[in-house]
């Protein structure tokens, strides 16, 4: 780890002063990404600003239609919300599929939405559910968040404050993790919503990415069935070690199959 | 032999919690790293980013300047101080004759870097964080060169050493060779195989750290290192590298998290931290973190071979040849010459009685780690070949696998095989019986047709292994080009309260010896493991020892206390006896009590040893004061652990991801010391086994030689959800050549599980071609192709 300044923000405002007046900043939240990168040496901030325990970044809210969870909630708490649970049961079982019990206690919503990591769980789940992204100068659709590899909507020193979460009618998440580092090789989600359905993919492209196909032919016949013979085109999709772009365009067309079905 | 005290709740066969474990699970451990030294300076080494690199030049200037930057060494600063390169310790022999070809390996490279990792320099500095940022600042202009990744095409690329134009190390054979051609010109059936033993990365828990002193008022030098065998270590630096003279320097290995064979080795970095403790004048510290470790702790495995079966008409095995392709890394560490040969080769016959076998293994040197011994060393890579080819011969010729094995099972003892070894005693058949009953094999059709309801791929595969442990006899092995001799030693001290201390030449990094070594001396004395302190690790307390690897220290080191323990016993049965004052032959010790039986009088066990050392009234024959008795223990032959593995998989056809379903193991390990230990010594093994089989694999860059797989992110370790409740038994023979009957434990569960892994895979998807590992990309796409 290299030397830097480490500034904690008592509020979201002093935040941005802080991050305004280093040469070279960089905001944490949980720290799960930042701080092993820092530890391998592969990231040299002047400042980290900690925004972990703002006030302004924590709740869960659930009204009849949405639910809204501040960027500084750790994974555990949406895994383990009775409400969250209640109102979208596949966020907050997605929410207990995120790396291991240290990283769900102190990795946040907000860290990893905007580090839009190709690989993440979170972007599956605003992406098929719709989720407006709260920051704390403007509202960011889902659709326009994640631009591209670890490339967000944000602008520097930006700062996630919560996201919405529309209820849908029925949704699921099915992920194939990558068997050593255990995120997701192919992760799923699908949404279901007054006749509307999202198909959110992460893992297997440079970002998280809907299958129009499979919304459509879904819409029409809500089954499992209904995408059995579609298949993402494998010319963008990653490629490596794990898993050629041909055995993840397959493993998209199962998983999806599989998220149909477990929404029963 | 045990002792007839069934009273004894902590002797041989007791079911101890280890005495150790408390220190371990509540964080009061003293591995290397938790060390400190007073005026302590840290280590970082600079290391090759290419795998084949001239070294131009190296400019420390800015490195010097990094604040807290107290030195920078490199190999020229080696080079003058005379210091010797690494070595490897066992000669091989090439079929002609020659001696294998030793490439240099110095400490800190000279002019040329050849594998990514590879040691260039250290830079000393205040903290730790210094010693890093001065390490990134140390300038080397490298002159980049095509590196030697393959190693199917190694032997027609450029040279690694200018040894070797070819980069074969030996090419060495084992066996029958005119005998074996024999076998397969009459044989009905020929059965081969390709088969490749994936390369891995050992990973022990805690990694590599060195603390290197120089007293400069007496001179000596001392040690901290994380090493399996510090005496080892100490002769090694002393008599080739030339650090300082043996009875100058001190080598400690304190607790030591998990070796697996990757801590055998005498490295670089700890020999240059000794080096430049001296140099600097300080104490030099050095710990590895995990990346570092990826790269620069030896790695295993990794052949590549080609075998082929000849069979009779009716199954019987008539002639077995193999050729085989090792890959010894860039360099020859300090085992590694002796792990695809003399622990492979002599281990091809497995549990069968084959008249005939032919066995030739080339060494390659490639622009890779080095490789040497890890959990099995030869003896996985000869199981997983034989086991994946009698199972295809089963196959190929319509019989059942279990059936084929046992047609075949060597039944008569002692046998000898035609690859030098002397089977002394075993019982194939109870243990396969056993297993198969275990897992109830004749169910499995049932299971297969339920699985099938649930669309999935039921397969079940058998495994049964025999390896070689207890090594090794020394005369035999000096014979076979060791470079050591393979006994061990034991000294047990009585201490005039009848409290003892032990002190072995065996390591324990993880095997629980201060609690196995205890049972032993509690069965010997009867008194209660809680008398007993167990003292290893450091040369300065303990006499010269081998060290622990090959599952030894059971069956060797355990020897040895066993014979100093019975040393002791001759002498304070005679103080007893002179005490009681009745005929020697008359005393008997039980639970801790010396006892006259013709007067029913009786002296406690710190009775007597309080006599010893009183010496108010010793025999008047001229006995020396004390009780203290000392033990070499050099094996008559390997002991023979063997047994049998069935594992059952269901695969989903539509992902690849082979669940294991149900696991059997049933072992012989001869006399079990503590069952409980014995069984966790399996359930580890077989966590490396089964990671080899599913999950792990070391895999470089064909073209640019860097480590693809060099963290967890991409390295799949095994974790506890990727592992099944194992179910485990053990039949016993008990070992005819040494005093207790031990065979040895820890590594048979990584050497007979890979291949009834991959039999299941292959049983399930119908293809034995499936390869380690078998992730679920490469299971689909086996199932892809056969579609």
């Amino acid at each position: 780890m290299y030397a830097f300044n480490y500034k904690k923000a008592a509020s979201l405002s002093e935040a941005k002063t802080l991050f305004a007046s280093g040469d070279d900043p960089l905001l944490m939240a949980g720290g799960q990404t930042l701080i092993p990168t820092l530890k391998q040496r592969l990231a040299s901030p002047s400042d980290v600003i900690d925004i972990s325990k703002l006030a302004e970044l924590k709740g869960i809210e659930v009204s009849g239609d949405g639910v809204v969870i501040g960027a500084g909630q750790v994974h555990a708490s949406v895994q383990n919300s009775a409400e969250v649970k209640e109102a979208i049961p596949a966020l907050s079982a997605l929410a207990g599929e995120i790396g291991d019990p240290a990283v769900r206690h102190r990795g946040t919503l907000g860290g990893s939405i905007a580090n839009s990591d190709p690989t993440a769980d979170y972007p599956a789940a605003c992406l098929a559910l719709g989720a407006t992204i709260h920051t704390e100068t403007r509202t960011i659709e889902a659709d326009d968040f994640f631009t591209d590899l670890f490339e967000t909507a944000l602008e520097e020193g930006e700062i996630v404050t919560k996201v919405s979460f529309p209820v849908p009618d029925k949704a699921a998440y099915v992920k194939f993790p990558n068997p050593a580092s255990r995120y997701a090789i192919v992760g799923v989600f699908v949404a279901q919503k007054g006749g509307k359905v999202r198909v959110a993919v992460t893992g297997a492209g440079s970002k998280v990415f809907r299958v129009a196909a499979m919304e459509t032919a879904l819409e029409s016949n809500f089954s499992a069935d209904a995408i059995g013979e579609i298949a993402v085109p494998s010319g963008d999709l990653n490629s490596d070690l794990h898993a050629s772009a041909d055995y993840r365009a397959h493993l998209i067309t199962v998983m999806a199959k599989r998220a149909v079905a477990a929404c029963g | 032999m045990a002792s007839s005290s069934s009273s004894n709740v902590t002797g041989i066969g007791a079911p101890v919690r280890r005495k150790e474990d408390h220190r371990f699970i509540t964080g009061k451990g003293r591995y290397t790293d938790d060390i400190n030294q007073p005026g302590q300076t840290w280590g970082s080494f600079v290391r090759s980013p290419h795998a084949h690199a001239g070294i131009k030049s190296i400019d420390k200037s800015a490195a010097l300047a990094v604040p807290g930057v107290v030195a920078v060494l490199d190999g020229k600063d080696l080079a003058a101080d005379e210091i010797g390169g690494l070595i490897c310790g066992w000669m091989i022999h090439s079929k002609d004759g020659s001696e294998m070809k030793a490439g240099a390996h110095p400490a800190l490279a000279l002019d040329t870097v050849r594998y990514v990792g590879d040691h260039v320099a250290i830079v000393i500095a205040e903290t730790q964080g210094a010693a890093k940022d001065g390490a990134e600042a140390v300038v080397v202009d490298y002159d980049g060169r095509p590196a030697v990744i393959d190693l199917a095409t190694a032997q027609k690329a450029a040279p690694v050493h200018e040894v070797s134009n070819d980069n074969t190390v030996y090419d060495w054979e084992l066996g029958l060779k005119a005998e074996t051609e024999a076998a397969f010109e009459k044989a009905a059936h020929i059965v081969s195989i390709d088969i490749t033993n994936n390369r891995l990365v050992p990973n022990a828990m805690e990694p590599r750290a060195a603390i290197g002193c120089f007293d400069e008022g007496t001179g000596n030098y001392t040690l901290y290192t994380t090493s399996q065998n510090p005496h080892v270590a100490r002769l090694i630096l002393s008599a080739f590298i030339g650090i300082a003279p043996e009875h100058k320097l001190r080598v400690v290995a304190p607790d030591v998290g998990g070796g697996f064979g990757s801590k055998i080795f005498v490295y670089a970095e700890e020999t240059v931290c000794v080096w430049a403790a001296k140099k600097v004048g300080r104490p030099v510290k050095w710990t590895c973190d995990r990346s570092e470790a990826f790269l620069s702790d030896c790695h295993g495995r990794d052949h590549i071979s080609h075998a082929e079966l000849a069979v009779s008409e009716d199954g019987k095995f008539l002639g077995l040849r193999v050729k085989t392709l090792a890959n010894l890394g860039a360099y020859l560490s300090t085992f590694s010459s002796s792990v695809p040969t003399y622990l492979y080769g002599t281990l091809l016959s497995g549990q069968y009685a084959i008249p005939a076998i032919y066995v030739e293994v080339d060494g390659i040197y490639t622009h890779t780690a080095p490789v040497d011994a890890y959990r099995g060393a030869g003896r996985p890579e000869a199981a997983y070949l034989v086991e994946r080819l009698v199972d295809r011969a089963a196959h190929q010729l319509g019989r059942d696998p279990a059936e084929l094995r046992k047609q075949n099972f060597v039944r008569e003892f002692p046998y000898e095989t035609p690859v030098i070894m002397t089977y002394d005693i075993g019982d194939f058949d109870a243990s396969l019986d056993r297993a198969m009953e275990m897992i109830d094999y004749k169910g499995f059709d049932a299971r297969r047709a339920e699985a099938a309801t649930r669309g999935k791929l039921r397969g079940i595969g058998i495994s049964t292994y025999i390896e070689a442990c207890g090594i090794a006899p020394s005369k035999a092995v000096g014979s076979l080009g060791a470079g050591v001799g393979l006994w061990e030693s034991a000294e047990v001290r009585v201490n005039p309260t009848g409290s003892v201390e032990v002190l072995t030449g065996s390591h324990s990094h993880g095997q629980g010896h201060e609690t196995t070594f205890a049972q032993v001396v509690s069965d010997k004395f009867g008194i209660p493991i809680e008398d007993v302190e167990i003292v290893h690790g450091d040369t300065d307390k303990v006499q010269f020892g081998m060290g622990t690897y090959g599952s030894r220290s059971g069956a060797v080191g355990m020897s040895a206390l066993a014979n100093a323990c019975d040393k002791v016993t001759v002498k304070a049965k005679r103080i007893a006896a002179h005490l009681l004052e009745v005929p020697v032959d008359e005393v008997t010790l039980t639970d801790g009590v010396f006892a006259a039986v013709s007067t029913n009088e009786t002296l406690a066990f710190g009775e007597v040893s309080l006599a010893a050392y009183m010496a108010h009234n010793l025999p008047e024959d001229g006995m020396e004061p004390g009780l203290a008795e000392k033990a070499f223990y050099d094996p008559e032959n390997f002991t023979f652990p063997a047994g049998c593995h069935i594992c059952e998989v269901e695969i989903d056809p539509e992902t690849g991801v082979t669940r294991i379903a149900n696991f059997v193991a049933v072992d012989d390990f001869g006399t079990v010391i503590n069952p409980m230990i014995v069984e966790g010594q399996v359930h580890g093994g077989l966590a490396q086994g089964i990671g080899q089989a599913l999950l792990e694999e070391g895999i470089y860059d064909k073209d640019s030689g860097q480590l693809i797989t060099g963290s967890y992110m991409d390295y799949t370790m095994p974790r506890a959800d990727d592992l099944p409740t194992y179910q485990v038994d053990m039949t016993i023979t008990k070992c005819p050549s040494n005093p207790l009957g031990i065979k040895g434990c820890g590594e048979a569960g990584a050497i007979g599980s890979p291949p009834a892994v991959i039999n299941a895979v292959a049983h399930a998807i119908g293809n034995d071609d499936i390869a380690m590992p078998a992730t679920p990309q490469r299971v689909w796409r086996s199932l892809q192709e056969s579609a």
